[in-house]
């Protein structure tokens, strides 16, 4: 990797991070008050979270495909995407615990990376149990 | 836009932009790999900045005022995320765009699980 290589794949990184972060805060996911009423079916349900993740899905999709027309990416040698396959029990259990975490704090990671400058005392407790959290989970899948 | 990053990700670098494999690769992955992801975090965390610099406000929200709450979801998020190899971003975003069946499943089990928490949590007494 040249040293301008490496600077172009921090700049990407960068723009991408920005780009991801005016996102959320601009869609409401990152305010844990609108993701909760999004979470909350029986009471003064607001839907639109379920827009916003369909549409960057969707966005994904059609922009991924384009995507792999190439051999290889622009600024690394190839493609690097998951591999596994089965449904199993890891992938389950670490999905629920992570619903139920996220029904009760309404944070999910990226929301609250791109919160956290704005201080709340909420998301600066909750981004060290994050880090521990996943930290805790390295001892269960050593391969993680 | 989160779609539109999702796809710079890709076509740039080649990777799934899931937040949480971004998180813990940046401390603990290969140093190859570390500087992109510390970047594209760093973006993160620049975005209220940009935010307050185009609308002229910042960001508002509200956060849960349970600090024991917090704690605990924070723990559960995290360790969740890892045991289920990502989280709304990569499994919700890039995986569903990748039609993968895993993602799919995680999807609905962590909507499923969600939805009950704050059901539990707001309409039982």
């Amino acid at each position: 990797m040249t040293l301008a290589g490496g600077g172009l794949r921090l700049t990407a990184g960068f723009a991408a991070g920005l780009l991801f972060g005016v996102g959320l805060i601009l869609s409401g996911m990152s305010d844990p008050a609108k993701v909760l009423s999004f979470l909350d079916l029986a009471g003064n349900w607001d839907p639109s979270l379920a827009f916003v993740m369909a549409g960057a899905a969707v966005v994904s999709f059609v922009g991924y495909r384009f995507s792999w027309r190439r051999t290889r990416p622009v600024l690394f040698d190839k493609f690097e995407l998951p591999t596994a396959r089965s449904i199993d029990r890891p992938l389950v259990v670490g999905a629920a615990l992570f619903g139920i975490g996220w029904g009760i704090g309404g944070y999910c990671p990226g929301p609250a990376w791109s919160a956290l400058g704005l201080g709340d005392p909420g998301t600066l407790v909750f981004m060290p149990a994050l880090m521990l959290g996943f930290w805790a989970a390295g001892l269960m899948r050593p391969r993680g | 836009m989160i779609g539109l990053s999702a796809v710079l990700v890709m076509l740039f670098l080649g990777r799934i932009a899931g937040i949480s494999g971004i998180t813990w690769g940046a401390m603990t992955g290969p140093l190859s790999e570390r500087g992109w992801r510390a970047a594209f975090l760093l973006g993160l965390l620049a975005a209220p900045l940009l935010v307050l610099a185009l609308t002229g406000t910042a960001p508002e929200q509200t956060v849960p005022s349970s600090m024991p709450g917090m704690i605990v979801a924070g723990l559960l998020v995290g360790f969740g995320a890892r045991l289920g190899s990502g989280c709304t971003s990569g499994h919700g975003v890039c995986g569903l765009a990748r039609l993968s069946p895993r993602s799919l499943v995680a999807v609905l089990t962590f909507m499923a699980t969600a939805i009950l928490t704050v059901f539990v949590l707001r309409h039982l007494p």
